[in-house]
């Protein structure tokens, strides 16, 4: 009911921590594409009241069930610069975009994945969420190699083919010489494409579906052989700003030993180079960064834990004493509690004796008396009524709970109305639609 | 200063606890020297003489070794002889290595080993090894420290009992172009964890047709980090606990110590067995496995890399020789050397006492050794020549080794890769061709094809050899004239020897493990031909890319997976077919049909659906196969409400017909089928069922389809609504496929109203 990217992490929508991160790296020409016109209606009219006047944004929409590769090729003639940053809407990070782009640049690579460590938080628990999660394997997304200096992506396995046994091209490893593999890292979906690579794979391969799963392994698998660059009229024109760019890599750089790519690019003898290569660099986000992309259920309730946690830096609010955020406008009666890492949003009111520890309460609910919430998230106008306990369970807008509702591991659905008295544990409530 | 710190934390492990492994810790370090390689890739010179006797840069290989075990802090060697050990025995009985203080040496003599897992079952079998030991060739060079390498073995021992080995490697990237390291050998890739540096996989002898490597995905599973190495080369040193003495003897098949112990350990998870590496960076290590690598350590040598085991420097067993700095480039000299004015002697060029040189020779890159006449006129360029070699004037030897007591006649030439055994004579201007190899012995006939054989074969090899050595080296001269005679043409005039043919391999692989460096034409077409791998394997990639799929084997064995499925249910159907008709046949109660189709169902996992298929499948068949009654027009015994829409050509009475022996079936075996109705979704499936067969199988009933739809319905086989479901649920499809809900479309409709006057 909700777009994904306007699910309220922190009391603000998911797409806000993307759109500030990108922001603060100064990238201001941005191209929000939204799968299906409702949603694009309404993150557009997010965004619109939001960030009118900072950042430069158009909203694209594209027919659902495109994939991420499908929506790029919907607003290709949309892009105009020579390096494209793709990033997900749900990506809820402290790493500054503009750090993968200057790897981009620096190394004129064709793409750069952004890679983080797999998330520490119960996402192996993750399942609940249904067909939209897409996790693999409890802690492992991705098979990630690359070369000794971690600045090569040489191998990228994702999906389906972690169940399968390894296998690594040798011809790579010929090139390369040593690989580390990492079952520990994950592609966070920040990508950042050189264009005119991007169009003409996409054009090229009408089949792709997806960035992660088609478009970045199609690219690490031919970097040696590269086919992009070879037709078309723009290619001599391109090598030669390859050139010039890599002089200028070079004095930048200061690198004296030239990367495996242009050391195999040269062919045996030294000379000219014979075969055409490209490269595929990673950006790996460091262990102090706080990067998870919110891609089920679990992962919603941890990033919403985290961020009015320990990545508390990136909810943008200053913390009380208590380490918690209660907007002034909010009412709790007696003897209430709220305790560390949580949130009280603007105009709540809590009843007597309520207790609050670790969790996220949005705008305007209404709480009763002896209620407890733990470890959960309320949006904004809920009701729930006396006597309530909530644990680890995410009440969405407009729910109402009646008096002595129980619940544990639930998810609320929009308006639903949970009948006092009733008791849930791990199941999902919504209004039936139809 | 191992040794001490070692026993000093020994002495301290042993004040709290005097237990076994810090008795063992006391033991003094202890090694394996293997005087034999179990290969045959120095043969022809190794039938005659043991691979760790060869001179290297004129010194015995396994002097190399020794020196650099005693150096190391080793105790006591055991030198494990086979091939030739009267030889290897003899030499060290009259060197200095048996007077040594500190250091023992102790030959181990064996006739009947034909592999170095052999050998070690034999040690074990003896008991001399009490403690970690070195296990190491007789044939390997290297200047390394052990210090640091055992300390890790041992606290990785202490901490985990499984860790039985510490290998030695090196880093040394392969030419991509042949690949192959420096030293000639495989291109070697493994799989190590960056962090306790286990070695998780293990591929020599890589199998080039395999583009890929593969991880087993519990190994990653495992290790969340992996370093894939493709530029190591092993050094064939490996620190070893006692046990791998005893799993050696657990394993009896176990031969080789990469091939066979190694991978074996790896892929064994029972025992948890665990090999560890130990990386050196400055030191030297190599073994000398191949004409290659003999030709790249020497140079090695005499370039000092393998410093204090130089020629200049006086290790056991050499004289030292004074240098001669020409250029930046050192050159060993003797004093003893009589060499003409005008002979030129090159950089990185050893000569040894009493060698002639004639005037205007030019030798360069070359190692000659002891005693040898070189004449005028004679060029010699990255050649080993032996000791007591005779060269007359105007030879040319370019990249070959020539053993002891050769004897060139003026101008004869020997092409690059040439190795002539001992005492082999070329005849006048005679050119030897390249990468030939001669010797006064023949080619040993056994030859298999199979390299996994080359044990036995080299057995073989040794069995002849001790027949012949006698006569050989009694009647020398006899036999030089005998074959002369015989093999005159093959040598030119006054040539003696026998030239071999080149076998397994063929002259394909000669050049990647011969002396001469690689030709420039095999450089071209070996990247060429790289290209063209590289070529295939993206093509096939573009292939699957556009199709759509993610990779191809996840795609190929998705395929597998479907095909399996359909095999399966192909079979059930056939199953329940014979099942069927077997109980028509022998009257066999329905209850027992039902019990014997689920008892089918439940082997081949099928779900109730597709039970009722298949046996409504059997039942239509049966239906077309029984004979033809003389009934006709029995058509109107189910009068249709409705106009049929008989489109096919089909004669009307044998539809008739048809149409009441599927009604007598069905009459009969209703309750076979009901049993496997239980719901709407099994009785949709029944209908779809119908419909493939009409189409395919049983075209007969493709106009009666309407009318049977009726039985099925009069029967209560089929509920209105299963029909009424399939009819929607066909409102989408294809023109083509709507065929037959058109044909009943009376039918439907009537059912339709049906339903709505009951509402």
């Amino acid at each position: 009911e909700v777009p994904k990217a306007l699910l309220p992490v922190a009391n603000r929508p998911v797409l806000s921590y993307v759109l500030e991160q990108l922001e603060l790296s100064n990238i201001k020409d941005l191209i929000v594409v939204v799968e299906g016109a409702d949603a694009a209606l309404r993150v557009g009219g997010w965004i619109s009241a939001a960030y009118v006047d900072r950042l430069h944004v158009e909203v694209a929409t594209v027919p659902e069930d495109v994939g991420t590769a499908g929506a790029l090729r919907a607003i290709a003639h949309h892009l105009t610069a020579k390096d494209v940053l793709v990033v997900s809407g749900d990506l809820v990070s402290d790493v500054p975009p503009g750090a993968v782009t200057a790897a981009h640049r620096r190394h004129d690579a064709v793409v750069t994945a952004m890679i983080c460590s797999v998330p520490v938080s119960g996402l192996s628990e993750a399942g609940s969420s249904g067909a939209k999660d897409k996790t693999k394997k409890p802690g492992r997304y991705n098979i990630i190699g690359m070369d000794p200096t971690k600045q090569f992506l040489l191998h990228i396995a994702t999906g389906a083919e972690l169940e399968k046994d390894t296998r690594i091209r040798k011809s790579i490893l010929r090139a390369v010489g040593q690989m580390d593999i990492r079952a520990d890292l994950m592609d966070a979906h920040m990508y950042a494409f050189n264009r005119s690579v991007l169009q003409e794979v996409l054009d090229q391969k009408d089949k792709f579906q997806s960035l992660k799963q088609d478009v970045l392994p199609y690219l690490v698998r031919s970097q040696l052989k590269s086919e992009i660059l070879i037709n078309g009229a723009p290619q001599g024109q391109q090598a030669k700003e390859n050139g010039n760019d890599k002089v200028s890599y070079r004095i930048l750089a200061n690198a004296s030993t030239p990367s495996f790519h242009e050391l195999y690019a040269l062919g045996p003898n030294g000379s000219a180079p014979v075969r055409r290569t490209h490269k595929c660099c990673v950006y790996i986000a460091s262990n102090s960064k706080y990067c998870v992309r919110l891609n089920s259920i679990q992962a919603f309730m941890d990033i919403n834990r985290d961020v009015i946690g320990e990545a508390n830096h990136l909810s943008g609010y200053n913390f009380s004493a208590q380490n918690n955020i209660i907007h002034p406008s909010a009412e709790l009666g007696s003897k209430t509690t709220v305790g560390p890492h949580c949130m009280l949003g603007e105009g709540s009111q809590m009843g007597d004796k309520c207790s609050v520890k670790r969790s996220v309460i949005g705008r305007h609910c209404r709480i009763g008396s002896n209620v407890k919430v733990v470890n959960s998230v309320v949006m904004n106008h809920v009701t729930i009524g006396d006597g309530c306990s909530i644990q680890g369970s995410v009440i969405c807008s407009n729910a109402q709970l009646q008096e002595r509702v129980a619940l544990k591991d639930c998810q609320v659905g929009q308006g639903y109305v949970v009948s006092a008295g009733c008791e849930y544990k791990g199941e999902s409530l919504a209004r039936k639609e139809k | 200063m191992g040794a001490q710190k070692k026993r000093a934390a020994a002495a301290a492990a042993a004040a709290r606890v005097s237990e076994d492994p810090d008795d063992l810790a006391r033991q003094p370090l202890q090694a394996i020297l293997l005087a034999d390689s179990f290969t045959t890739k120095f043969r022809p010179i190794t039938l005659e003489r043991p691979k760790v006797l060869l001179p290297l840069v004129n010194v015995p290989m396994i002097n190399y070794t020794l020196a650099w075990l005693e150096a190391a802090g080793v105790a006591e060697v055991f030198v494990f002889c086979c091939a030739h050990s009267k030889q290897v025995i003899d030499y060290l009985e009259n060197s200095e290595w048996f007077s040594q203080p500190n250091f023992t040496v102790k030959t181990i003599e064996s006739h009947n080993i034909i592999s170095a897992g052999d050998a070690l079952r034999l040690i074990y079998e003896q008991n001399v090894i009490h403690g970690d030991f070195v296990l190491i060739s007789g044939d390997t060079v290297s200047n390394m420290s052990l210090t640091q390498a055992l300390q890790e073995h041992k606290e990785r021992k202490k901490k985990d009992n499984n860790a039985v080995m510490t290998m030695i490697i090196k880093k040394s990237k392969p030419s991509p172009i042949t690949r192959q390291s420096r030293l000639g050998t495989d291109e070697l890739f493994m799989a190590i964890d960056p962090n306790t540096k286990q070695l998780l996989y293990y591929e020599d002898k890589a199998d080039h047709s395999k583009g890929t490597i593969c991880l087993d995905k519990m190994l990653l599973a495992e290790n969340p980090s992996i370093s894939l190495h493709n530029d190591k080369q092993d050094c064939y040193i490996d620190i070893c606990s006692p046990e791998v003495l005893s799993l050696f003897t657990d394993n009896f098949d176990y031969q080789h110590l990469r091939r066979h112990f190694v991978k074996g350990l790896l892929l064994d998870d029972i025992m948890g067995y665990k090999i560890f590496t130990h990386e050196i960076h400055s030191s030297y290590a190599a073994r000398i496995d191949n004409y290659r690598s003999y030709d790249i350590v020497s140079k090695d040598i005499i370039q000092r890399w393998t410093y204090p085991y130089v020629p200049d420097v006086k290790f056991c067993g050499n004289r030292a020789t004074k240098l001669e700095r020409r250029g930046i480039c050192f050159t060993a000299f003797n004093s003893e050397i009589e060499q003409s004015r005008s002979a030129q002697v090159g950089s990185f060029t050893v000569i040894g006492y009493g060698t002639k040189i004639g005037s205007n020779s030019k030798i360069s890159d070359s190692v000659i050794g002891e005693g040898c006449t070189i004449g005028s006129n004679v060029l010699i360029e990255g050649s080993y020549i032996w000791d007591n070699v005779i060269i007359e004037d105007g030879c040319e030897l370019r990249h070959v080794i020539v053993c002891d007591g050769v004897i060139m006649k003026a101008g004869a030439v020997l092409k690059p890769g040439v190795v002539l055994s001992f005492k082999v004579v070329i005849g006048e201007r005679f050119v030897v061709p390249a990468y030939s190899k001669v010797s006064l012995l023949q080619q040993p006939t056994v030859h298999d094809s199979d390299e996994e054989l080359e044990y036995a074969d080299n057995s073989s090899g040794t069995v002849e050899f001790s027949s012949i050595q006698g006569t050989a080296d009694q009647s020398n001269g006899e036999m030089t004239s005998e074959s002369s005679e015989a093999h005159k043409p093959k040598l030119g005039t006054g040539g003696v020897g026998y030239i071999w043919s080149i076998c397994e391999g063929g002259q394909e692989e000669e050049w990647r493990h011969s002396v001469a460096p690689i030709p420039e034409d095999k450089l071209t077409e070996l990247s060429e031909a790289m290209d063209d791998d590289q070529e295939l394997v993206t093509q096939d990639r573009t292939a699957l890319s556009t199709s759509g799929e993610l990779i191809s084997d996840s795609n190929a064995s998705e395929g597998d997976d479907n095909e399996d499925s359909k095999d399966d249910s192909v079979y059930f159907e056939k199953e329940v077919e014979a099942t069927f008709l077997r109980a028509v046949e022998e009257n066999v109660k329905v209850d027992h049909v039902i019990l014997e189709v689920n008892s089918l169902r439940l082997s081949y996992n099928m779900t109730s659906a597709d039970c009722a298929g298949a046996v409504f499948y059997s039942m239509m068949k049966l239906a077309i196969k029984t004979p033809h009654s003389s009934a006709i027009g029995l058509l109107t015994l189910y009068p249709s409400p409705f106009s049929m829409v008989a489109s096919n050509a089909y004669p009307i009475y044998l539809s008739g017909e048809l149409q009441q022996n599927t009604a007598n079936i069905i009459t009969t075996w209703q309750k076979l089928l009901k049993s496997y109705l239980l719901e709407i979704d099994e009785e949709i499936e029944i209908i779809l069922k119908f419909e493939e067969m009409c189409l395919e199988s049983a075209k007969e009933f493709s106009p009666l389809f309407a009318r049977i739809l009726h039985i099925l319905y009069d029967k209560d086989i089929l509920q209105e609504d299963a029909i009424l479901r399939w009819a929607d649920e066909k409102e989408g499809a294809d023109e083509s496929d709507k065929v037959f809900v058109r044909q009943s479309e009376k039918f439907i409709q009537w059912l339709r109203e049906a339903s709505e006057e009951e509402d």
